[in-house]
């Protein structure tokens, strides 16, 4: 055995037992924190797979935002759990899921020991038109020229899921302010770790983003690491989250799905195909719309974390 | 065995473990965690696919990797819905159960 293969299977080893943990945890805050750890244990998998652009993906989103978003959950539903442990099922369908969660994962594992050789990839024409697209980097040519559409539609989605969210709130409040006004101690950690983090954190944001095009890194993540420094500053207290019905923050949800269909549609024009972009300008038309999805993007993670308003607009 | 081949055994049973915690658990947040945790695997499985595509000077296919990109998003959005019908849930009635009785 290889140094490398006993690190991987070590690795592997390691997430399994931190999945397990998470299941067995009797307390949802710490199987969050569990899951957090699983996040970034699966971000180096990511690293070990040549994957570098889906590891900064899974420490951002996977980990880190949704384990933000699921810790604040469990703190407010704390009081439910010692109620929701008497609806715990029997021993039977324990033993029937146990056995038909077994079965799905040998299944699994069969198909994946019996895959072609050799494996079917798209690889070398993502290579072969790379240069047509004028970027470095395959997966952010994969993501905004050769299945642009599956973003654009993942912008909606994201949108979808904050229209959704919003609805959720009750009348008296609507147009008001998402969450409860957090209050930190100035002098605190918090607060200062906040003020020292935000603006370093806006530069790594923006970085990661810009490098994209020839590097790992792209859109989302750099849009999830400016979501992270807006919510940061808001646990700090150090800003208030907007009122829904504010004006600027609507602008700022859609701007970046709505050019982002403005230069698809205009494609049909200027080459022939809806989202096609014309040779020359590629790379100039891909940058117009990376910029506001960006901001799109951040902005969209971070009022989903805030949630749906529960405090009544100042009048 | 190769090291893209544990990580393949390695999803599988990710999978497996998401889907019984996903039906033993009655707490609706734990159903939610069980969702990523199936969601970690399948993500995991199409990183497998990736890696053993690799051709072209690149380390993995791109186009499953940016389909992973693309589905952590998804995940996400789903997640930050189902946390906010939960509350929302708990809110109206003090309580969190997917109980239809009582």
């Amino acid at each position: 055995m290889t140094i490398a293969l006993a690190f991987d299977t070590g690795l592997a080893a390691l997430v399994v037992g931190v999945a397990i943990w998470t299941i067995t945890a009797r307390e949802a805050f710490a199987a969050v924190v569990g899951f957090v750890a699983y996040g970034l244990l699966l971000a180096l998998v990511w690293v070990r797979l040549a994957a570098p652009d889906v590891a900064l993906t899974e420490a951002a989103i996977g980990s880190g935002v949704t384990g933000g978003l699921l810790l604040g959950a469990s703190t407010r539903l704390r009081r439910t759990e010692t109620p929701a442990a008497g609806e715990k099922p029997g021993a039977t369908l324990r033993l029937a899921a146990a056995l038909l969660c077994t079965l799905v994962s040998t299944g699994l594992a069969a198909i994946l020991l019996l895959l072609p050789e050799p494996a079917p990839t798209l690889a070398p024409q993502a290579a072969a038109n790379l240069a047509a697209t004028g970027l470095g980097n395959p997966v952010t040519a994969v993501l905004m020229a050769y299945r642009a559409i599956d973003t654009l539609l993942e912008t909606v989605v994201l949108l979808l899921a904050l229209v959704g969210v919003w609805s959720l709130a009750p009348d008296h409040v609507w147009g008001g302010f998402p969450g409860p006004r957090h209050h930190a101690d100035p002098d605190g950690v918090l607060t200062f770790i906040a003020q020292l983090l935000v603006p370093v954190g806006i530069l790594v944001g923006i970085h990661i983003f810009w490098v994209g095009s020839v590097a790992p890194g792209g859109e989302f993540q750099g849009a999830t690491i400016l979501a992270a420094m807006w919510i940061l500053a808001m646990m700090a207290g150090l800003v208030d989250a907007p009122p829904v019905s504010r004006c600027w923050l609507r602008l700022l949800l859609v701007a970046g799905p709505a050019v982002f269909l403005a230069i698809g549609l205009a494609g049909l024009a200027m080459a022939g195909a809806f989202l096609g972009y014309p040779v020359d300008y590629a790379k100039l038309l891909i940058v117009t719309i990376e910029v506001p999805v960006t901001l799109s993007i951040a902005a969209t993670l971070a009022v989903l974390v805030a949630g749906p308003p529960e405090r009544a607009p100042r009048r | 065995m190769s090291s893209v081949t544990v990580y393949g055994l390695c999803s599988a049973v990710l999978v497996g473990l998401g889907l019984f915690s996903l039906i033993v658990h009655p707490q609706p947040l734990r159903k939610i965690l069980a969702f990523n945790l199936i969601g970690g695997g399948v993500f995991l499985l199409f990183g497998v696919v990736a890696r053993r595509g690799a051709e072209g000077g690149f380390g993995g296919d791109p186009v499953p990797q940016a389909l992973v990109i693309t589905g952590l998003v998804v995940a996400f959005a789903a997640t930050a819905l189902a946390v906010a019908l939960l509350l929302r849930l708990f809110q109206e009635t003090g309580r969190a159960t997917l109980r239809s009785d009582g």
